[in-house]
């Protein structure tokens, strides 16, 4: 059975590598619908495989609710020594089951929507390869394992935000994505470090160490006594994994990559900047919940950052106009709602909120790509409006899910919101202290925004008696094929459903999401562990309620009647606001000035200092050099040349004379040797003469 | 009868000695030359015998000087070779002619 697991990722890299090998010709002979199906078909058992493994899980004890496989040991070196394991566990099997769930039903719906594109091949491989880092992100047992999913989802988000290449803004878009995130990941890559070196201490250098989660879980307590410095090791080490989430999950500061992605595939945006790669960081924070518990102001800050976001992400919705670029905001906002969550040490209400959200804001996704679909690629919101009787499934479909979001009883939003909204209330007497009640205020008025923003989006788009775009277009609008509406109707029904497995404590039942989850944070909850009331969850039920009524209408009134012009007298009043919003507060600008344009300036000046002074050092290097090279060269000349040369001509001169000896006649060497005997022989005798 | 002692034997080896570098110097003709070289090979052998016979009395001389006329035919038989194919060649037997080697 733990063979199954290593299915699950590797179905979606076969499907990856075929679409990515052979799919070109697939395509082209069979067109373009093979490879969808392709994709979707290897997905699609993986899910299948998920929810088997799932129901296998739940048929163990609750104390041995965990499927292992540990394929080889992967990374020797030294004395760290990481295997290649993949683990279910409760936590990981919600995650899998979301990613592969609402992946299947995306890539079915993609089907649809990509067919008059030129390279579904190209698209499906993405896609799939996706999937598979995804999977093995949230299925690994290691840090390093979870380290090379959470790269892998980096690369296929870049890679699907740019899809359209040849459109220079979404190239542009892409990088933009990828970079940022680069940052948040070298903070993570930094915290590991820091992890790293702080086992190191406790364990000694020689000790084989592994970085799995059971072992992380395991040396957590003593972690908790190392220090550097001021600062608590895990303290530094769970900051930094949250500049990580921060990049991944689009939070402050590093969210500004998240709107500009939309400009990917609608199928794209709904899976991964909304659904599944996004709340990687989420997972993260709660799968290392063990490290965190032991340091409340890592995770308080973490809380601030969320709730910050949630509410700051949802005010820059109110003034968008680009109806994926509302959904995108709305996606930060409700990021930061799961980082509140998580922040506030309740970590299966933030998992709960992340299963929720990526059904409803799928849904919400895939409906705005409906929309678009049906407006010929129109994607402002100013030009729609009275949608709602032309394309009905799209219509219903979306409304549902933007109830669920605003959190109106009963649908799964709700249930969710609810209960972050509860425990972070509960976090200020508990370890959270002042802050707590401030994350919950920035909740609570983020969700009467998101109530407001949302239904701002329903009326414009849906409502009112005509469409403003051209005649054209209006004459143009259609239903979806049905690929992309079963598809709708499935997510809202899960949208509606979904909250009833965390059905909250003071129904009488018990949340059985929570008690599912229980293996996985029980120990961390016994750590820090939140005080309940009863009387402040009515309260707090009753305040949501009561948030998500005044924006509905609020929306209501404002836009009901005339749509984006609704807003005219308003937005003339406020307009030094308006204008500060609409520009979604100058961040992007801001960040150009300081990040890209100080760069710029810091490199135009380094250039300058490297054309004057280091290059000028080289040439008068050069110079001095060639100086004394054209010495060298008239030493060599004259002194070295002149030896070699008068040798050379000495020989010369002796050889010329000498060569009259040489006349080829053999008489004449005969003559020279007999009188050359005769000498010596008249030497020898005058010699013996003057010796004697 | 004036004794004819080593003296002697020595007097006509030298003469003849005397004689082949003589030719060996003054002619022109190969084949000339080929027969000072002979008179040089037999004045050797003279003194050979005369040695042998006057101051050692063995037979060590004499076969010096048989091994010496046995090399001096293989010699012949060669350089005349020599001689015709450098006349083939060139029409010619004058030494004179003979300098390709000439510095």
């Amino acid at each position: 059975m733990e063979y199954l697991l290593l299915l699950i990722p590797i179905l979606p890299l076969t499907g990856a590598i075929i679409n990515g090998t052979i799919g070109y010709f697939i395509q082209k002979r069979y067109g373009g619908q093979i490879n969808g199906i392709i994709a979707t078909t290897t997905i699609s058992i993986s899910f299948i495989i998920a929810i088997y493994l799932f129901f296998a899980l739940l048929n163990l004890p609750l104390e041995q609710r965990r499927i292992i496989l540990n394929l080889y040991n992967w990374v020797f070196a030294g004395s760290l020594s990481i295997d290649f394991e993949l683990v279910m566990d409760p936590l990981s099997a919600i995650m899998v089951l979301v990613v592969s769930g609402v992946g299947a039903l995306i890539h079915l719906y993609s089907i649809g929507y990509m067919h008059s594109d030129k390279s579904q091949w190209r698209y499906f491989s993405y896609l799939n390869l996706f999937a598979f880092s995804m999977l093995i992100l949230v299925m690994a047992n290691n840090l390093i394992l979870m380290f090379v999913g959470w790269e892998g989802v980096g690369l296929c988000s870049y890679l699907l935000i740019g899809f359209w290449y040849q459109d220079i803004d979404k190239a542009v878009a892409g990088m933009k994505a990828f970079i940022t995130n680069r940052v948040g990941d070298f903070g993570f890559l930094i915290g590991l470090f820091f992890l790293i070196s702080g086992i190191r201490l406790i364990e000694g250098d020689y000790k084989m160490v592994s970085l799995s989660f059971d072992y992380l879980k395991e040396v957590s307590e003593r972690l908790s006594g190392v220090h550097f410095g001021s600062f608590a090791l895990l303290t530094i080490v769970g900051l930094l994994f949250f500049v990580g989430a921060t990049g991944k999950s689009a939070q402050i500061p590093l969210y500004v990559w998240l709107p500009d992605a939309m400009a990917g595939p609608t199928p794209v945006s709904a899976l991964i900047h909304a659904a599944t790669m996004v709340t990687a960081g989420v997972y993260m924070i709660a799968r290392l919940n063990f490290l965190y518990v032991h340091s409340p102001m890592a995770l308080t800050v973490v809380a601030v950052v969320g709730a910050l976001t949630a509410l700051y992400a949802a005010t820059m919705g109110f003034a968008q106009t680009d109806i994926k670029k509302v959904l995108a905001y709305s996606t930060i906002s409700q990021l930061g709602f799961m980082f509140a969550a998580v922040g506030s040490a309740a970590f299966s209400s933030g998992i709960f909120h992340l299963m929720t959200h990526a059904f409803f804001k799928a849904c919400l996704f895939l409906g705005a790509g409906s929309v678009i679909h049906a407006m010929s690629g129109e994607q402002d919101i100013r030009k729609m409006g009275g949608l709602k009787n032309r394309i009905p499934i799209t219509y219903y479909t979306f409304l549902i899910a933007s109830l669920a979001i605003a959190g109106i009883p009963g649908l799964s939003g709700f249930f969710s919101k609810d209960e972050i909204l509860y425990k972070s209330f509960m976090s200020a007497s508990g370890f959270m202290g002042i802050w707590g009640y401030v994350v919950f205020l920035l909740l609570l008025i983020a969700t009467l925004c998101t109530a407001f923003y949302m239904f701002r989006l329903v009326f414009i788009t849906f409502f009112g008696s005509e469409v403003r775009a051209g005649e054209e277009v209006a004459h143009h609008i259609h239903e979806s094929p049905q690929a992309m509406t079963y598809v709708l109707i499935v997510l809202a029904f899960l949208s509606i459903v979904g909250g009833y497995v965390g059905l909250p404590e003071v129904f009488g039942v018990h949340s059985s999401i929570e008690s599912f989850l229980e293996p996985v944070f029980e120990d961390s909850c016994k750590v820090l562990s939140l005080p309940s009331s009863h009387t402040a969850e009515w309260i707090i039920m009753l305040l949501s309620i009561f948030a998500a009524i005044i924006g509905i209408y609020a929306a209501y009134r404002i836009y009901y009647k005339n749509g984006y012009e609704g807003a005219r007298p308003i937005r003339e009043r406020i307009a030094p606001i308006h204008y500060v919003v609409e520009n979604k507060y100058f961040v992007d600008e801001i960040y150009g000035f300081v990040f890209v344009d100080s760069v710029k300036i810091f490199s135009y000046l380094l250039s300058q200092f490297d054309k004057y002074v280091i290059d000028g050092i080289v040439n008068l290097a050069g110079k001095v050099t060639v100086l004394f090279a054209n010495l060298d060269g008239l030493i060599d000349k004259y002194v070295v040349d002149g030896v070699v040369n008068v040798v050379a001509h000495g020989i010369k001169f002796i050889g010329e004379r000498m060569r009259g000896l040489q006349t080829g006649r053999i008489q004449d060497y005969v003559y020279i040797m007999v009188s050359g005997g005769l000498l010596g022989l008249i030497l020898i005798r005058v010699l013996i003469y003057f010796m004697k | 009868m004036m004794d004819i002692t080593v003296r002697e034997m020595l007097l006509v080896a030298a003469f003849l000695f005397s004689s082949g570098i003589f030719i060996i110097l003054t002619r022109q003709n190969a084949i000339a030359i080929l027969m000072g070289v002979e008179l040089l090979l037999n004045a050797v052998n003279i003194n050979f015998v005369a040695f042998d016979r006057f101051l050692f009395d063995r037979v060590d001389g004499n076969v010096a000087a048989l091994i010496n006329i046995m090399l001096a035919a293989a010699e012949v038989a060669v350089a005349l070779a020599i001689v015709i194919c450098i006349f083939r060649g060139i029409r010619t037997a004058e030494t004179d002619r003979l300098d390709s080697l000439r510095g």
